[in-house]
């Protein structure tokens, strides 16, 4: 009964419409700490920079009436949050777990208080934003089809294309390039490359602004694309979940794509069964991605992969 | 020479000993003044009065009768503060502490009323308070399993279980525990004089007396015995406590399950203190986010934190009236939390480079400010 409910076109255009759509902000913040966690820098205050950028990212959308103005807004917002974590962390050695959780604290408390402060009760809202379609994909059955609220596989807003070749860009730097080289041995061997002539702390300290400026991008993704719309602790954990994508992914950047499509359609899941008229409660709708990583964690725990040096300062000659 | 030399050594270390005690209280403290001073700055940059806010907070959360409100809210706060203290000695993160913390409340808040109804009233607390420990407990089993047979980061596996967990608490509110005589999602409320009763003479939860309790046994349990002992070398280093022989699994499990328990343990005395007696759904607080920077600016010492904890519950209970009347939203304290983390990392920095003598900058600043990234091939 419930599959044959199920097994209705509109509910698998949603469910990959919707997943893409709940995924490219998580897909952006997971980029950015793959980056930062193969260079040795675990960031726990991603959730605090993916709300600074969803608030400045939208401020700028609002005031300044384009969304690209957003986007870049939220890149300054995030990449300033980490310059925070950069010196205190990476400069001057603090513990990263705590100055995370201090990024994160202030960023939910400075984000709810500034929006309290210049919009009050009225919450505007913000048009929806320009798509581009791919030629002739977006004439496929189903996958090219759209449903209400939401955007077709294949007319995205530019930015999400720019986010997949930037995917592209970090795995081909990974694999082929001295930077890349540079980084994972950051987090690898922080020793080895100090030997080899590479200053460790300027590494880092690249990888951990990367880092702020794609979970600011995130974040300015999820107000101005998904939401249209600022509220309070909109990001909802999904800082976090990013940081486990990350893990699962093992610092593979195409894994990442993966991954975030995955957790995006777990948590759009609840609104393409509320679309065929399957009602489930919005407490185990917002569940279910994080019951999904506890799976997940416990079924490859084994598998989760964190670099050696992650987490710990580099000092040299210290043992 | 020698027996005029010995006496003369004993002001020495007593005044060495004042000059420690000096410096660990304004490395504590300094922090706290920076944050205040810096929130108060971003007040007056969000043209609100800081003296207002700060003076709100001393009329609502001290003056008159207030200081007793703010010691009966100090009762959770104490016991996940405790909580988080025995974890985080052994160098463990159980940030799951929002989750443990709403599954407890659900759970005394939904047996509570049938519970208090028909069992004697001191029986039915303490059972309702084990209860609470137990779901606490037992929503860090999956972390603590995780961790201790895999090593799998229990940061994350302890945030994914607390989102869950305060899902898993709203549905539980909503459902099955919802008073079925009302429309709000809300639990049945317990009545008033089944609630915990006040201190004789005061308005003050007399759960409070229970929480000094259990601080103290903690503190004793962490610093003189066994268990304490193994604790500290496991958060010092893990490789030397496995070679001592300690049974790592064992001990992180342990760990991780008294931590819950006292989380667990907190959420019976927020429902169970005179100002609740139910649960609303969506609205089960996140003390342990707000209390945690006081659990390092304690140092992880669990009587140090009463003076720490009773300081923010008045912050606590007089901000949230101080912020509605300046017009400000009540996360307001969530930035105060954040800025009081940031400084104290930043003064306990400053103060381990001045014990080793050293200068403020560190080698790698100075290396991160003169080398850009493209250059680094030559020397390889």
């Amino acid at each position: 009964m419930i599959v044959a409910t199920i097994w209705t076109q509109v509910f698998w255009t949603s469910v990959v419409a919707g997943g893409l759509l709940a995924g490219v902000p998580l897909m952006f913040t997971a980029l950015g700490e793959t980056i930062s966690e193969r260079a040795g820098v675990l960031n726990i205050g991603l959730e605090g920079m993916m709300l600074l950028g969803a608030y400045c990212g939208f401020l700028g959308a609002y005031y300044g009436h384009t969304q690209w103005l957003g986007y870049l807004a939220g890149i300054g917002a995030g990449a300033a949050a980490s310059v925070l974590m950069v010196v205190l962390c990476v400069w001057l050695g603090l513990d990263q777990i705590v100055v995370g959780i201090a990024i994160t604290l202030a960023g939910e408390g400075i984000t709810s208080v500034l929006h309290g402060a210049q919009f009050g009760a009225s919450e505007p809202r913000l048009g929806a934003t320009p798509t581009l379609a791919i030629p002739g994909l977006d004439r496929i059955p189903i996958l090219g089809e759209g449903v209400h609220g939401q955007n077709p596989l294949f007319r995205q807003p530019l930015v999400v294309y720019l986010g997949f070749a930037l995917v592209g860009l970090v795995a081909w730097l990974f694999r082929s390039t001295n930077v890349g080289l540079n980084l994972r041995a950051a987090g690898e061997k922080p020793e080895a490359l100090d030997a080899a002539g590479v200053s460790v702390v300027a590494t880092r300290s690249y990888a951990a602004l990367a880092t702020g400026a794609l979970a600011g991008l995130g974040g300015a993704y999820l107000s101005i694309a998904v939401a249209g719309v600022f509220t309070p602790f909109i990001t909802q954990g999904q800082g976090f979940m990013a940081i486990v994508i990350a893990m699962l992914a093992r610092g593979k950047p195409l894994w990442v794509i993966i991954g975030s499509f995955l957790f995006g359609i777990s948590i759009s899941m609840i609104d393409s069964l509320q679309l065929v008229g399957i009602d489930i409660s919005t407490d185990f709708g917002h569940m279910l991605p994080f019951l999904a990583i506890i799976v997940a964690l416990v079924l490859f725990a084994r598998r989760a992969y964190l670099p050696p040096a992650l987490a710990l300062p580099y000092v040299r000659g210290a043992r | 020479m020698a027996e005029v030399a010995l006496p003369a050594r004993r002001p020495v270390a007593a005044s060495r000993l004042a000059g420690r005690a000096a410096d660990l209280a304004i490395r504590s403290l300094v922090p706290v003044v920076l944050a205040l001073v810096a929130g108060g700055v971003l007040l007056y940059a969000l043209g609100r009065s800081a003296l207002s806010f700060y003076g709100g907070i001393w009329t609502y959360g001290i003056a008159d009768q207030n200081w007793q409100q703010s010691a009966t809210t100090m009762v959770p706060l104490l016991l996940i503060a405790t909580g988080l203290t025995v974890i985080f000695r052994a160098n463990i993160w159980n940030l799951g502490y929002w989750g443990q913390f709403a599954l407890g409340a659900a759970v005394v808040a939904g047996y509570g009323p049938s519970l208090l109804a028909h069992l004697p009233m001191w029986f039915a607390t303490v059972v309702l308070f084990l209860f609470a420990a137990a779901a606490g407990a037992a929503w860090t089993i999956v972390p603590a399993f995780l961790k201790a047979r895999y090593g799998t980061n229990e940061i994350i596996t302890t945030l994914m279980m607390s989102f869950v967990g305060v899902d898993l608490a709203n549905i539980l509110v909503k459902g099955p525990f919802q008073d079925p005589s009302i429309r709000t999602p809300q639990t049945r409320a317990i009545d008033f004089d089944k609630l915990m009763p006040p201190i004789p003479g005061t308005s003050i939860d007399c759960s409070l007396l229970v929480a000094f309790a259990v601080v103290l046994v903690v503190h004793y349990v962490l610093t003189r015995t066994a268990f304490g002992l193994r604790l500290q070398i496991l958060g010092a280093n893990q490789r030397a406590a496995r070679h001592m022989g300690i049974r790592l699994p064992r001990l992180v499990v342990g760990s991780f399950l008294i931590s819950g328990a006292l989380v667990g343990a907190a959420a019976a005395a927020f429902v169970l203190s005179p100002f609740w007696g139910y649960v609303r759904a969506d609205q089960i607080p996140n003390y342990g986010d707000e209390i945690i920077p006081f659990v390092f600016l304690a140092r992880l010492n669990a009587v140090a934190l009463l003076p720490f904890v009773a300081f923010y519950a008045v912050l606590f209970t007089g901000g949230d009236f101080a912020a509605t009347q300046v017009n400000l939203s009540t996360d307001f304290l969530y930035v105060l939390v954040g800025l009081i983390l940031l400084f104290m990392t930043v003064i306990e920095f400053l103060g381990r480079r001045r014990e080793l003598g050293g200068s403020y900058l560190t080698v790698g600043l100075v290396q991160a400010l003169r080398a850009p990234l493209w250059r680094r091939r030559a020397a390889a």
